[in-house]
Parts: C-alpha cells; sequence; structure tokens
C-alpha cells in the first residue's frame, strides 16, 4: 500500500532528477570534441578532478558560498519579524497578507530582476531621485555591484522564506507563550525560549529554500552583479557557452549538485517536529 | 537556460513587432548585442503582445536567427509579400548564444548569421551548417571577390556562407571631453586606450570595454606586434598584463549599452564594433544633448569581422531559406539594410542606393588604403580559446 503511494514520487525523483544526474555524468566524463553535441564519450574524471584542484574553481565556489551565506541571512533577518506579524495577525487578514507576499510571483522573475537594473542604474530612479535632493552631485555607482546582486537575491528568494516560517509560526500553540509569559518570563525570553526554539524547522525550512537555489543562481549576478562576482552559476555558464567545454560545465554541475544535498541531508537530520 | 527560453519565446514575434517592441524596452538602440536587451525586448514583447498562435495552414515558413537590431524590417515584410513565405525571425545578443543553440542540435532555425571567424568556421568544422546551392542564389554572384576573399579563410571556397554585413572593431570617441582631459593624446590610435597614462586621464569621463574576449585578445595581441592567432601563453601574458595596466581605469564592460552609456555621454572611449558606435553617433545627434560621437579605427589596424548568412544543417526549411538568403542579397534590399543598420555590405551594386551621409562616411566604408591595415582573425585551438576565456575572466574580475 505504502508503495503505491509513494510510486508517483519514486518515478518523479527518477525522471527529474535521477536521470538528469546520470546524463550530466555521462557528460562530465566525455572529451569535448568539434561536432553537434560538442563532446566525445569518454571515461575521463581529469574534469572532475580539476573542479577540486583549479583555484579558479575553488574561488567561484567559496564566492557562491558566501552570497548563498549572506543573502540566506538577511532573509532571515527580514523575513522572521514579517513571519511572525502575519502568524499573528488576525486570522481574517492572514489570507490576505500571505497573498501580499506571493503578489511578485504573479509578474514573471526576469521581469522583476529587470526591473532592478531600471532602479539602480546611473540614470535610474534611485540616482535621479537622489541627484534631484542634492544628496549626491555625482551618480553613484549601484548597478553591476555586489551590493546590488545582494539586494536583488534577498528580494527574489524572500517569500521562500517567509512562507515556511509563517506556515510554522502560526502552527504554534499561543497558550504556551501565554504560560510562559504568565510565569514571569520577559517577552524576550518568550521569545528565546519558546517562539524560536519552536520555529525552528521553519526556519531549517526557510535558509534551505533561500540557500540551495542561490548556489546556483544564474540570472541575478548576471544581471545585476559586477564582472568580479564570478559565481558558481555564471562559471558554469561561461563553460557550455564561452568555452563550448560541456564537460567541463557538467562535471562542475555534478560537483555543485552533490555538495548542496548537503544541507538538504543536514535538514533531515535536525531535531524532528515536536509540535 | 535563461537565453534559451528567451529565443524560444521570440520566435512568434512578427517581424514589424520585433522592432517595435525591442525600440520600447531599450530605449531605441538599434542594436544592442546584450544579454540584458534580449531579455528586456522580450518582455516588453511579452507584456504587450499576446503570443501569435501557429498558423493551422501548411503555410510555407522560414525560421531566421540573426544578431538583434540587425535588419530592416521593411525587407521582411517584402520578402513575405513577393513569395508568401512566411518569416519567423528570432534574435540573438552574442555568438555564444547562437553557437550554443546549433551546438546542442536541432535548433530549428533555417537561417543563422554567425561571425565568419570564429563561429561559422567552427561550425563548419563540427559538422553544424550545410554547403550553399549556388544553383538558387543568383545574387551571390553579386559579392563583392575582395571581401569574399577575405572570409575564406574560416570558409575555404566560400562554400557554406554568404556575406551579410561585416565591420570592424575600434574607439568610439567623444573628441571634445578627451581633449579636455588628455590634450596631447593622439586620437587614431589604440594608445588613446591600451597606454595606461592616457587611460588614467581618460577615466574621469567614462571609458567602456566590449565584454568579449573573441574581439579585445586579438586586437591586443596585434598591438603587440604578434599574430592576432597566437596561442603563445607568454603572448597571452603579454596580453594580460597590458590588460590589467588598464583595468583600473575601465568602468564597465559592455554587459548592457554601450551605445545608450554613448549617446548619453555616460561613457566618453569605447572600444565597441564601428556599427554600434556609429548608432550611438547618429542618436546622440538626435538627442542633442551635446554629445559628440566618432568612430576610430585606429591608424595601427584594427579587426574586420564579417557577419555570413548561413544555412544550419538540420535546417527544416532550406529551400526557404536559400529563397530568403538570395531575397537578402538583393542590391535594393541589402542597401535598405545598411541604410538602416550603419554597417556596410558586401554587394556593391547597392552602394549607389546607401544613402550619401552612410556611404561617404570612412568609419562605415573604409577607403581602400585603410581596409589594406585591417587584420582578420584566424581559428584558435580549444585549449587556446579556454585559456584565453580564463585569462578574461581573470582580467574582468580585476583579481
Amino acid at each position: 500500500m505504502r508503495g503505491t503511494v509513494l510510486g508517483p514520487v519514486w518515478a518523479w525523483l527518477l525522471a527529474f532528477v535521477g536521470l538528469p544526474a546520470i546524463v550530466l555524468a555521462v557528460i562530465a566524463l566525455a572529451q569535448p570534441a568539434d561536432g553537434v553535441p560538442p563532446y566525445e564519450l569518454g571515461a575521463g574524471f581529469d574534469d572532475l578532478a580539476t573542479v577540486f584542484t583549479d583555484p579558479y574553481y575553488r574561488d567561484a565556489f567559496l564566492a557562491s558560498l558566501r552570497v548563498s551565506a549572506i543573502c540566506s541571512a538577511l532573509c532571515l533577518l527580514i523575513g522572521y519579524p514579517m513571519a511572525l506579524a502575519i502568524a499573528r495577525s488576525a486570522p481574517a487578514r492572514r489570507p490576505l497578507l500571505l497573498l501580499l507576499v506571493m503578489l511578485p510571483f504573479w509578474t514573471g522573475f526576469l521581469l522583476r530582476v529587470a526591473a532592478w537594473v531600471g532602479l539602480l542604474r546611473d540614470d535610474g530612479w534611485i540616482n535621479a531621485a537622489l541627484l534631484a535632493l542634492g544628496v549626491i552631485d555625482a551618480p553613484l555607482p549601484l548597478l553591476h555591484t555586489d551590493g546590488a546582486m545582494i539586494v536583488g537575491i534577498v528580494y527574489a528568494y524572500l517569500p521562500f522564506m517567509v512562507l515556511p516560517l509563517e506556515a510554522r509560526l502560526a502552527r504554534a500553540d499561543p497558550a504556551l507563550e501565554q504560560a510562559a509569559a504568565d510565569l514571569g518570563a520577559p517577552p524576550w525570553r518568550v521569545f528565546l525560549r519558546v517562539t524560536w526554539p519552536l520555529s525552528l524547522p521553519g526556519v531549517a525550512a526557510g535558509l534551505v529554500l533561500v540557500f540551495v537555489p542561490v548556489m546556483g543562481e544564474y540570472v541575478i549576478p548576471e544581471l545585476l552583479g559586477g564582472p568580479g562576482s564570478m559565481t558558481m552559476g555564471r562559471v558554469i555558464w561561461t563553460e557550455l557557452f564561452d568555452n563550448h567545454d560541456w564537460p567541463m560545465a557538467a562535471s562542475l554541475a555534478l560537483v555543485l549538485t552533490g555538495l548542496l544535498l548537503l544541507p538538504a541531508l543536514a535538514l533531515r537530520a535536525a531535531p524532528p517536529n515536536r509540535a | 537556460m535563461l537565453r534559451r527560453g528567451i529565443g524560444r519565446s521570440e520566435r512568434f514575434r512578427s517581424p514589424a513587432r520585433m522592432v517595435g517592441s525591442g525600440r520600447i524596452a531599450i530605449g531605441g538602440s538599434m542594436r544592442f548585442r546584450t544579454r540584458l536587451g534580449v531579455a528586456l525586448s522580450l518582455l516588453a514583447f511579452l507584456a504587450v503582445l499576446p503570443l501569435r498562435a501557429p498558423a493551422a495552414t501548411e503555410a510555407r515558413v522560414v525560421n531566421v536567427y540573426n544578431w538583434s537590431d540587425y535588419i530592416d524590417p521593411e525587407a521582411l515584410k517584402r520578402f513575405e509579400r513577393e513569395t508568401g513565405i512566411r518569416v519567423q525571425y528570432d534574435v540573438y545578443d552574442s555568438l555564444e548564444t547562437l553557437e550554443g543553440k546549433l551546438l546542442a542540435g536541432h535548433s530549428g532555425y533555417d537561417v543563422i548569421v554567425p561571425t565568419a571567424q570564429p563561429t561559422l568556421a567552427r561550425l563548419i568544422k563540427s559538422g553544424g551548417v550545410q554547403k550553399l546551392d549556388r544553383a538558387k542564389l543568383p545574387h551571390f554572384a553579386g559579392l563583392d571577390p575582395d571581401l569574399m576573399k577575405r572570409v575564406s579563410g574560416a570558409d575555404p571556397g566560400n562554400l557554406y556562407g554568404a556575406i551579410y554585413l561585416w565591420g570592424s572593431t575600434g574607439l568610439g570617441i567623444d573628441p571634445r571631453k578627451i581633449a579636455a582631459l588628455a590634450p596631447d593624446a593622439r586620437l587614431d590610435s589604440w594608445d588613446l586606450l591600451f597606454d595606461p597614462a592616457n587611460a588614467k586621464r581618460i577615466a574621469p569621463c567614462g571609458i567602456t570595454m566590449m565584454d568579449s574576449a573573441i574581439d579585445v585578445i586579438p586586437t591586443v595581441l596585434h598591438i603587440l606586434g604578434k599574430s592576432p592567432d597566437s596561442t603563445d601563453p607568454a603572448d597571452l601574458a603579454a596580453v594580460e598584463a597590458r590588460l590589467r595596466a588598464i583595468r583600473p581605469y575601465i568602468r564597465n564592460f559592455d554587459n548592457g549599452g554601450a551605445i545608450e552609456e554613448m549617446a548619453s555621454g555616460a561613457a566618453c572611449l569605447v572600444f565597441d564594433y564601428s556599427g554600434d558606435v556609429i548608432q550611438a553617433k547618429a542618436r546622440a545627434e538626435e538627442a542633442r544633448q551635446g554629445v559628440t560621437l566618432r568612430y576610430v579605427a585606429p591608424r595601427e589596424g584594427a579587426q574586420l569581422s564579417f557577419d555570413m548568412l548561413a544555412i544550419p544543417k538540420d535546417a527544416p526549411h532550406p529551400t526557404e531559406a536559400l529563397a530568403f538568403i538570395d531575397f537578402i542579397l538583393t542590391p535594393d534590399v541589402m542597401a535598405g539594410i545598411t541604410n538602416k543598420v550603419s554597417y556596410p555590405n558586401a554587394v556593391p551594386a547597392s552602394r549607389k542606393m546607401v544613402r550619401e551621409e552612410i556611404a561617404d562616411d570612412p568609419g562605415i566604408y573604409p577607403s581602400a588604403a585603410a581596409l589594406a591595415g585591417f587584420f582578420t582573425v584566424g581559428p584558435v585551438a580549444p585549449a587556446a580559446e579556454r585559456a584565453r576565456g580564463r585569462m578574461w575572466a581573470r582580467f574582468k574580475a580585476g583579481q
């Protein structure tokens, strides 16, 4: 019985996770060549080894790790108060507030990122406003910087942090907090000892939902980031399109996927749901 | 992935709408070789237009894949009118995008416009394009034999490609602003950009570098007195040293809008394609903001590049593709395209129909003497190409 229920899940995993991983592995072991497609099958482990030994790729990985960590932390910092406020709002207003969090999804992702280009460019709205107000004399270089990239990523991924957090916080029994308060705990202690620990599974889910996709993010670093922000997504793109080195690109993607399983496994090992 | 999605959806554009939406999205720029440009034009298109449903009847179709803002929309309309073949027109913003799609196979395109070197050469080698049937291309004979000879390094015997448009890669300059900062600098020399002393002085008014290793590296090799096709690691190291010396003074890499930057006066020294600079100049004159621009093909010699009309091996409509290419090579059609995009063509019979200010502009149609000093690039082995790509990434990052 359990098998039949889980059947579609396994089939889905096999079709959309397992098979692509196998295809990636086959290409990663191939050799680049002139042809359509541009590789010859083989069993060369050079590219996979290069991923680990070449500082160029290591730096790209560390750059992605750094961006992911910063953006996850910022999303948590901004998203937690939002989630808490929504979870504690009047039940009649909650659906509306949640809808507002999800509203950006009604607009295409690319369009929303491109909108930031319009805001941040030298003759964009932000610089135009600051110039008009006399705050600055020359446009600030905002676009194509690490800061622009991080703002864009936090903006785009914030809902993925707020939604699981809110779901978790809304499910916590308010009686527990009331009990803590009745027993004399000040609000900050109620938060640290009751609210925060109860929300941890939501925090973990939100962090994974932000951290993992940002590690491979290509669009936002490409459109908003500077030439120095060579993240994994951009490096894979460069290998695939600029260098026509599909095996190298596949090796990078495979290693990245493998490394990203770690936080997912960590989440699995996290304390089980106690509420 | 991003670009693939964009390209696919844009195929539903009709030619007239293509230009319209491109204009809306990118503020009127004519040829915008950027990811962002393509992304924005697609977005603008999606925002205002419904997708056109594929025709139910067995209408004849040709799927054309060309550089963005690189056509006269009138030519497409006329072709549809005269032949009854519907044009599904799609654009790319970089050779990498084109090649990425072609190398994956089954691109679905019938006519593509790769640059002779490296892209067409590589596609010939990898079997990605098919030979042109000259019997079906009566206008092929109208191509300038001297120019066709220049592309025979990439396409021996001119079997696979017909020149669409061509140009050189040089400097876009705002002479007044540069003269104010570096009065003694020669405006007709690569030293204007590649001498750090000049770059440092000019930096305050904005230096933009084209984000294209395949254009910049051969030029720097040429300036250093090496072969533009050199793959010697020592030569590459010399190029890197030369580039790094000016890296601090480069404000931007052309990731989106050298034309706009020049036209708006945000940049006063730009490494760019001749046609881009000439388009920026026209726009600056329209805007009347006091920005004066000039294209310079430096006296040390500039790289010539040729964009070629070619047919992918697995083109679904090869007959229609040949009809389209022959139509494009018609002198009056070619003249219309040159008039629209300010790039020279290779059909001498079109010259008398090209507007005077374009035909007589030495930045567009260089004199025979100037042309002799220009260079073209040859093929580069994949390993060396990767080394170039790496070096370029390091240079851009300024690490």
